[in-house]
């Protein structure tokens, strides 16, 4: 069987060689990637700029940020037809292609995310591996271990090196933005640079990716941190009872730092609509040999999807939600929801839309999401292989967060 | 203690360091720069299609087929005919059923009768590879596994492909597919292992009217290069700034 095969429809007049060889995971994976660089923006911002009213919010989103790191990389390797050859893009990168730096940017990423990670926690490393220190017990001599190895041997805390660490963020936090927006800047040149695709062909679309990358990963790092604390707030309500002060001030605390990350969300939010909406009018006006198809994909195909369900539901909803005074926490999520949706289908638009049409211009192709897999490459490339790429990061984030509490102080 | 740390990043910005290198040093041994080495640089191969001859009978495309071991019942295929019928009310009706592989024996076109009175001219049109110049499948593929040899063909590393599809989406001619049985990406490769050993690639020597040819650019006596040369040609899409080497007599504004 042919790969894409299995998944596409085609209408009309369609080369023989053409199917959507990019589905659902190549969605997944601008999407995942925007979400990192996303969530390290967030952190950044206050580790940087000093937004004070970012302060709950930052560690949470920095751990957050790692743990979404894996995840970046999983749809590009879950999709490759030679996934055990995935590895020779870093024995001979070929630098002309988009995708060979990949591993490279990607690597320096994660090096940054990682020692900024280890600034920030690692008097916590020294403080738990003296407290551990002597204990009894498999599992204390475990976690001793650990956290004595995590701290890689600097035992000082003392004013300067505490001061130490702070500058060590500081700076890496800063080097890392433009890393960050590089690496998701680098997911849109991928296609942007495509040539022969008509949509993806744009030198907006890298700019365009980074906006909704920070959209998206400020939203998820917003909404898991609703999660969280409702989850605390149910706790502390069955230990003291729904009165308790301990209860109102996590409330308070929640409400306080989602309505000052919105604005955050708000401002990328208008930003990446702005380019989408630019980037569309002028294709429209410039009306070049292929506006023909695209109006058919856009304005008919594909309507629904981009109109009502990327911009309608995605973008137009979510941004008055926001808008409205006195915010509900219960409003906030709806509005994160929809905003996450938003960009996963701004994304979808993109990947499967630019394969919506042939090459010709003479015809259509329909992407049909497999979604009961009979095969390895049914479950790859169709639901399922979507949602194990998607329950990852949380996965890991309760796994890494055992390990550094990103919520304590928040 | 502090010292101990900054011998610590010291190291470990070091260890960094050597650990990248590595990677520069297989930088030299990429594929594409190893292998564009073969071939002959005397020659650059290009194909000439005779569009008035083509009477789309889909020999060229069983032929590539069989020699190149596509599988026959799968709708890919290295090179394919298409069948352009232009009517009166200015539409194309434009198909390739299996590539064009059984021939065009029946009339309607996905289903469409078409009144003969009706069709105002039509034509078929073989496509393949344009080998390009420039080409675009190369430029992306990440890990060097298609490449440009020396005589201007582009071929794909069969055991180095990592099955990404990059060059699938970067060929603006439909070229390219992915290989059922080899899960790599395949596409023509002028018949290389044939024209090296002075054959005919397996589509020229199956088609009886003389539509395809092939020829050396380089060699200004060959009687394809002559054609070239001296008469009205076109390319397709141009436009992608590929330069394709596959040139056509007879080419209509209506090809897609
Ligand atoms: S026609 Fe396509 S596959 Fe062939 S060389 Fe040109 S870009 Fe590459
Ligand atoms: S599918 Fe293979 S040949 Fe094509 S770009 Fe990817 S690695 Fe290169």
């Amino acid at each position: 069987m042919v790969h894409g095969m299995e998944w596409t429809i085609k209408e009309l007049f369609v080369y023989p060689n053409e199917f959507i060889y990019w589905s659902i995971q190549i969605v997944m994976y601008p999407y995942m990637t925007g979400l990192v660089a996303g969530a390290f923006v967030l952190s950044s911002l206050y580790h940087v700029f000093g937004q004070k009213d970012l302060r709950g919010i930052a560690r949470f989103s920095l751990v957050f940020s790692l743990a979404l790191l894996p995840t970046a990389m999983m749809p590009l390797q879950m999709h490759l037809l030679q996934p055990f050859r995935g590895l020779n893009v870093m024995f001979t990168p070929h630098f002309t292609s988009a995708i060979a730096a990949f591993g490279i940017v990607f690597s320096t990423y994660a090096m940054i995310v990682l020692s900024e990670i280890w600034f920030v926690y690692r008097k916590f490393f020294v403080d738990q591996s003296h407290a551990l220190k002597g204990k009894q017990g498999f599992a204390n001599v475990l976690k001793y271990f650990t956290y004595t190895v995590l701290t890689l041997g600097a035992f000082d805390t003392s004013d300067r090196a505490i001061a130490i660490d702070k500058k060590g963020v500081k700076i890496l936090a800063g080097i890392g933005i433009p890393v960050a927006c590089f690496l998701h800047g680098y997911a849109g040149f991928i296609f942007g640079s495509v040539k022969a695709n008509a949509l993806w062909m744009s030198p907006l679309m890298p700019v365009i990716f980074i906006m909704s990358a920070v959209v998206s990963g400020i939203a998820l790092c917003m909404l898991t941190y609703i999660i969280i604390m409702e989850w605390k707030k149910f706790r502390a309500k069955l230990a003291k009872g729904r009165g308790d002060e301990s209860v109102k001030e996590l409330g308070g605390v929640e409400i306080d730092v989602i309505t000052k990350t919105s604005r955050y969300l708000l401002g990328f939010l208008i930003a990446a609509i702005s380019l989408e909406l630019l980037d569309l009018i002028f294709r429209g006006y410039t009306a070049m040999k292929s506006w023909d198809i695209l109006r058919d994909v856009m304005f008919d195909t594909d309507f629904t999807k981009i109109f009502i369900l990327q911009y309608g539901f995605g973008n137009l909803i979510p941004f008055i939600l926001l808008l409205i005074p006195k915010p509900s926490i219960k409003r906030m999520v709806v509005a994160l929801i929809l905003v996450l949706y938003g960009v996963f289908m701004m994304r979808w638009n993109v990947v499967i839309g630019g394969q919506a049409f042939s090459l010709s211009f003479e015809g259509f192709m329909h992407y049909d999401l497999p979604i009961i897999p009979h095969n390895l490459e049914t479950y790859k490339e169709g639901l399922f292989g979507a949602l194990t790429v998607i329950v990852t990061p949380f996965v890991l984030f309760w796994g890494i967060n055992k390990l550094v509490p990103s919520l304590r102080d928040a | 203690m502090s010292t101990s740390r900054r011998k610590f990043l010291k190291t470990a910005v070091a260890g960094c360091a050597v650990a990248s290198l590595p990677l520069t040093a297989f930088k030299t041994l990429s594929p594409a720069e190893a292998k564009a080495s073969i071939g002959n640089d005397k020659v650059r191969w290009v194909f000439l299609v005779d569009i008035q001859k083509c009477v789309g009978c889909g020999f060229c495309v069983k032929a590539c087929k069989s020699e190149n071991e596509i599988p026959y019942n799968v709708p890919v295929t290295r090179t394919w005919v298409e069948r352009y019928v232009i009517t009166k009310d200015g539409k194309s009706h434009i198909d390739t059923p299996h590539g064009g592989r059984d021939g065009y024996t029946d009339p309607t076109i996905r289903e469409q009768d078409i009144n003969p009175d009706d069709i105002t001219k039509a034509f078929f049109l073989p496509k393949l590879c344009n080998q390009c110049q420039n080409p675009a499948c190369v430029q992306v593929c990440p890990v060097g596994a298609t490449y440009q040899t020396l005589d201007g063909v582009v071929l794909v590393d069969k055991k180095w492909c990592i099955g990404c599809g990059y060059c699938v989406m970067a060929c603006p001619y439909g070229a390219r597919f992915f290989h059922p049985v080899d899960k790599v990406a395949d596409k023509c490769t002028f018949c290389y292992h044939r024209i090296n050993k002075g054959l005919k690639s397996a589509c020229v020597q199956a088609c009886s009217f003389g539509a395809r040819l092939m020829g050396n650019l380089k060699d200004p006596d060959d009687p394809v290069t002559h054609t070239i040369m001296t008469q009205r040609v076109g390319i397709l899409k141009d436009e992608y700034g590929t330069k394709p080497q596959v040139y056509y007599i007879g080419l209509d504004e209506r090809v897609r």
